[in-house]
């Protein structure tokens, strides 16, 4: 493979062991000298880098190769459009949209809208039924979630010193020309998307939202400050070991409160979470609460997985 | 009863044409974009299933706590998790794609499969 040139005629990867050996300080000095020098001017016809790969041989793709490739495109177009058929054809055959009268709304939908509010204290149905009722399904949906960013992270975190140092290049690289409209619309917009998610999340229980979409829009805010600002600052307070941290103590709390409150209802002890005064901010018991731990655990899963496929570290 | 059922005739097209992708195409990105069509065609199918045409939102309102006043608020918990999920695997195969894609530098199944063919012999 032949290794790839840069201008001062020097392979990439002997500038990375010079970096590994004398420091950021030449990394510095390097990246100054070539940012501000004046662009050199281009060979008209660069050298194309040879492929790492050589292309398929030409054997390879024979006759048979090439009947086997469009017979597979029939069959899965065949295949496709029945199974289409087949369910747009069962779907004509469902009850009617809209109809009251459906056999999905059941005797469980009746129970969960007449008792919900008086059982869990929330006045918004779903989050009463997702945080009480079926509070053990969000558990696993969290964990999923939680789950999925530990894989993003054990595929994607950069192993080798020399990809951590030119990912660290590519940041300062761009630490330098960092948008000033971004960052200015940034600093006014990030503290209101921030209150609008904390909003959604605490009100989870008496308003539309919840955890899991006040998570994502606080994530949201935190993508936008890594966007604007760089994972320098975003570094600062953010390193993995919070993420760690705070997605297991959130999930840990969610599953500790979730066991204690299945202890006392099968046993039918009283609890100390009671729904309190329905419609107030502070009541429904436990559900305040673990909407701020999934709301954790999403916003954190959410800037994880951006910063993970942006730079290949938290 | 073809004429009524708009919103999951359409979600059965959605899932279609995500299988399709799913199915058809080589590059790993857009086999991916398929399959989150496919997971959007059930998402909107569950929620067709939970509507009750003239009621509203299942969020109580004044205190009226008859189920003849809110519609049905269990294919709205499903999708919420469906949702999570969906995400949750949407970034699992995009990270898996950004592995291949650093080791055989294609998107290309078929060329995938051909390199890491090569590679194994």
């Amino acid at each position: 493979m032949a290794r790839q040139l840069d201008p001062n005629g020097q392979s990439l990867y002997a500038r990375f062991s010079r970096y590994l050996s004398e420091g950021d300080d030449r990394l510095d000095q390097d990246m100054i000298r070539e940012v501000d020098a004046p662009p050199a001017v281009h060979d008209p016809e660069p050298v194309p880098p040879s492929a790492p790969f050589p292309p398929v041989a030409e054997g390879v793709k024979t006759r048979h190769t090439r009947v086997a490739t469009v017979a597979y495109q029939l069959i899965a177009m065949l295949l496709t459009a029945a199974i289409s058929m087949l369910l747009i054809w069962t779907t004509a055959k469902l009850p009617s949209f809209g109809d009251a009268q459906n056999p999905a709304h059941n005797e469980v939908a009746r129970r969960y809208v007449e008792n919900g509010m008086d059982e869990t204290g929330s006045v918004n149905l779903v989050t009463g039924m997702i945080l009480d009722y079926r509070a053990f399904d969000t558990l696993g949906e969290s964990n999923v979630l939680f789950t999925a960013a530990c894989v993003v992270l054990m595929l994607l975190r950069s192993g080798s010193r020399e990809e951590r140092i030119e990912i660290e290049a590519d940041e300062r690289m761009e630490d330098r020309n960092r948008d000033e409209i971004l960052q200015t619309a940034a600093r006014v917009l990030i503290p209101m998307i921030m209150m609008f998610g904390c909003y959604v999340i605490l009100n989870g229980h008496l308003s539309p939202g919840g955890g899991f979409s006040g998570g994502a829009v606080i994530g949201a805010a935190m993508i936008l400050y890594l966007n604007a600002f760089g994972s320098g600052a975003s570094g600062r307070f953010l390193t993995i070991r919070t993420f760690r941290f705070v997605s297991v103590l959130a999930l840990s709390f969610y599953s500790l409160s979730k066991a204690y409150s299945f202890f006392t209802g099968a046993n039918h002890l009283p609890s100390v979470f009671t729904t309190g005064v329905i419609g107030n901010l502070f009541s429904a018991g436990l559900i305040p609460y673990l909407n701020i731990a999934v709301g954790l655990v999403v916003c954190f899963t959410m800037y994880a997985f951006f910063a993970l496929f942006r730079k290949g570290d938290i | 009863m073809i004429l009524t059922n708009y919103a999951e005739i359409a979600a059965m097209i959605l899932f279609g044409i995500g299988l399709m992708l799913l199915l058809l195409n080589k590059n790993m990105i857009k086999k991916i974009i398929g399959f989150s069509m496919t997971d959007s065609a059930i998402f909107l199918y569950l929620a067709a299933k939970g509507y009750i045409s003239g009621r509203k939102a299942p969020i109580v309102t004044d205190g009226v706590t008859s189920a003849e006043a809110y519609i049905n608020p269990i294919p709205a918990g499903l999708v919420l998790t469906g949702i999570v999920v969906s995400v949750a695997s949407s970034a699992v195969l995009l990270a898996l794609t950004v592995r291949l894609y650093r080791k055989y530098h294609t998107l290309n199944l078929d060329e995938i499969t051909d390199r890491a063919r090569k590679g194994e012999e």
